[in-house]
């Protein structure tokens, strides 16, 4: 246990309290837009007022919907292992999802991307022993259309192990997933126990939850599948350009979300999240590097820790194009300050260029950034006292202390061990081994990795039911 | 247990790092009058290669690498007066090794030397700051081989220049090989010195000595 875990912290408890009055009470003036169908007929049942589509929800429905909501959720993975548990300050990543380019390691080029990349991108996070999650990273254009966000969850979960955050693009295929889902499992009881998925719930701010992504967060509900909610109010351009503005839309867009879910089944899992930006006043673009965008992000996720409920982030991204210095720099602000800020679900290694594009160079880099931010948050350990003074009484036997045993013992705990991505050799070592810079030994990596086999391979029988169904839905 | 199994349990002992094993095979060793110098090379060094392997591949760190030589040291240290004189000759080359006069930084040149040693090395390692005059003195004393001086610093970098330029005032270039390590020595001024060589780590210096022992 560290002496303390290291925080930050951007909001004082008084101004939590403001924020979620406010949220409450823009909720119950301004009300929420639904036009899903089902949602209204919920909404109806519960006799909650409405203007057409506009449903005012009272403050008191809220804290009850918000009794329910359980405080963590445990993933399993593929094959129904114990995997990541998401509550209090626990820190887990997953690359950032639905990037509809790749940035293709091997011609530099920034292109449409193809199932290929996506089995790829898979099998890459599949060995990266930081990247606790996969998601369905990419959109890729050999598929039909309709077909496009349910494939994806059948290349992830056939190349890779871990559980996979994704989502829906058409409400048709919320049963082909549960489907694909259903096929790891024994049973829809089995499914909802040891949940595998997590999927997105997109409300469109400010204040609306679309036909689409309300049936997903029902859908979901229902089987007991969490949902993430994925808001993303933009500061000065559809939300207000103050940070605490901001951050009160957010919460007011996930409180509505909330309602909705438990209304549909009490209990459902769900995670407080977004993907908030600032507005860039100059290009009219939405950076996620933004140090104000990861403030904001900050922000929301200590209002869901202040409901007590599992958090999630959009962090570690970069607007920049290329994996560059940009991209090191802001990767490393949003992994550093969402471990800080103890997300537990942070969306982002490998994503450039607004959520654009995946990079397979910056997936493996970030992966080592994701490393340093994990040893940051373990802290700093007491094991005891003396903290030096017998440890340097040693020191004169040999003139080191690496060989001392207490070295041994800990420095593989004490330290974080890097890869070779980082770059800690003499001057002389890396101009002999071809003075390569981060990209380019992640370029090398990215071949490395993908020539080994799978960690946890799938096994024969699930790929071919996993087949069936891909084969059934593609017709 | 075949002597060959043996061997190989001596080997696994220096790689797993547990020294109570590695020194208790050699003891056994010596009760049963086995070959000693088979012993030495067949199971301890080909575990303290192991280690160096382990390390050239990533799987071993710095820490690793010193106990693994260490133990391997230690093994020597127990083996080696049991050794016939005359006919069983360990040593493979004597070696004086120091950090140059006004440079403190010891630690590399510390673990060149006991990575030398597990090796088979005689080496004497005369510390930190020492003056060329010294360390020339004590490798005439020594009869040693190899001559090896550290620096970290660019401002006594200096001061390994003049261990050859005084051998060569001796008349004793022919003598001894000189050899360099620390960050700021490059290849350049190896040759800029007349120097014989110089190691990126303490494998590789393990490597040009042997390199050298063997022109």
């Amino acid at each position: 246990m560290p002496i303390i875990r290291p925080k930050i912290k951007i909001l004082d408890e008084e101004h939590k309290r403001l924020i979620l009055e406010e949220a409450k009470s823009i909720l119950e003036v301004q009300g929420v837009f639904i036009e899903n169908q089902e949602a209204i007929e919920i909404f109806n049942e519960h006799g909650i007022k409405h203007k057409d589509l506009r449903f005012f929800l009272p403050p008191d429905l809220i804290d009850k919907c918000l009794e329910t909501v359980p405080n963590e959720i445990t993933l399993y993975d593929r094959d129904g292992n114990d995997h990541i548990s998401l509550k209090e300050d626990n820190v887990y990543f997953d690359p950032g999802s639905a990037a509809i380019f790749i940035l293709d390691e091997n011609t530099g080029e920034i292109r449409d991307a193809l199932s290929k990349d996506c089995i790829r991108f898979s099998k890459i996070v599949e060995q990266l022993k930081y990247i606790e999650a996969q998601s369905t990273s990419l959109i890729y254009q050999d598929v039909p259309k309709q077909a496009q966000d349910w494939h994806r969850l059948y290349i992830g979960l056939s190349n890779c192990y871990k559980p996979v955050v994704t989502g829906t693009f058409r409400k048709e295929s919320f049963p082909i997933m549960n489907e694909i889902l259903l096929a790891c499992r024994n049973s829809e009881e089995d499914l909802a126990r040891r949940p595998l998925a997590i999927f997105d719930a997109c409300p469109s701010p400010p204040l609306m939850w679309s036909d689409l992504t309300t049936q997903s967060l029902i859908d979901s509900a229902k089987y007991m599948i969490p949902s993430e909610f994925v808001s993303m109010p933009l500061a000065g351009a559809n939300a207000p350009i103050t940070l605490i503005g901001s951050i009160t839309q957010h919460c007011a867009e996930c409180l509505a979300g909330v309602v909705i879910a438990q209304l549909t089944k009490r209990g459902a899992p769900l995670i407080w999240g977004g993907s908030p930006a600032v507005f860039d006043m100059k290009q009219g673009t939405t950076p996620m590097g933004a140090i104000e965008t990861m403030m904001i992000n900050i922000g929301d996720v200590e209002m869901g820790k202040f409901l007590k409920m599992p958090t999630h982030a959009y962090m570690s991204l970069s607007d920049s194009k290329i994996p560059d210095n940009q991209a090191g720099f802001e990767a490393g602000m949003g992994a550093l300050l969402a471990g800080l800020a103890g997300i537990n679900m942070i969306s982002g290694p490998g994503m450039l260029d607004f959520e654009s594009t995946q990079s397979i160079e910056k997936l493996i880099i970030d992966n080592e950034i994701v490393g340093m931010v994990k040893r940051l948050i373990r802290g700093i350990e007491d094991y005891g006292t003396p903290f030096a003074s017998e440890i340097l009484n040693e020191y004169s036997k040999k003139e080191e202390l690496l060989s001392h045993p207490s070295t041994l013992k800990y420095f593989r705990k004490e330290l974080f061990l890097p890869s070779q991505i980082i770059d800690r050799m003499t001057r002389d070592s890396w101009k002999n081994s071809g003075s390569k810079s981060a990209r380019k030994r992640a370029k090398e990596e990215a071949s490395k990795l993908l020539s080994r086999s799978p960690i946890k391979p799938i096994n024969e029988t699930l790929l071919r039911e996993l087949d069936k169904i891909v084969k059934l839905y593609l017709k | 247990m075949s002597k060959e199994d043996f061997y190989e349990e001596m080997s696994r002992a220096v790689v797993n790092l547990d020294e109570d094993k590695a020194l208790e095979y050699a003891d056994k060793a010596i009760k049963e009058n086995l070959s000693l110098l088979e012993v030495v090379e067949k199971g301890y060094a080909a575990g303290i290669r192991k280690v160096g392997e382990l390390w050239e591949e990533g799987e071993f760190f710095l820490p690793e690498l010193m106990r693994g030589a260490q133990i391997m040291q230690n093994c020597l240290d127990l083996l080696i007066p049991h050794l016939q004189s005359g006919s069983e000759k360990i040593s493979r080359g004597t070696l004086v090794i120091a950090t140059i006069e006004g440079d403190i930084h010891s630690i590399g040149k510390t673990i060149v030397g006991t990575m030398l040693r597990a090796y088979g090395y005689e080496v004497y390692d005369l510390g930190a700051d020492v003056p060329a005059e010294k360390i020339i003195d004590i490798a005439i004393e020594k009869d040693a081989d190899i001559i090896g001086v550290s620096a970290l610093l660019t401002t006594t970098m200096i001061g390994q220049k003049k261990i050859v330029d005084l051998l060569k005032e001796r008349k004793l270039v022919d003598k001894f090989k000189v050899i360099f390590g620390g960050a700021p020595v490059t290849d350049t001024w190896v040759k800029k010195c007349d120097a014989d060589g110089f190691a990126e780590n303490a494998i590789d210096a393990v490597k040009l000595v042997k390199s050298l022992m063997n022109k």
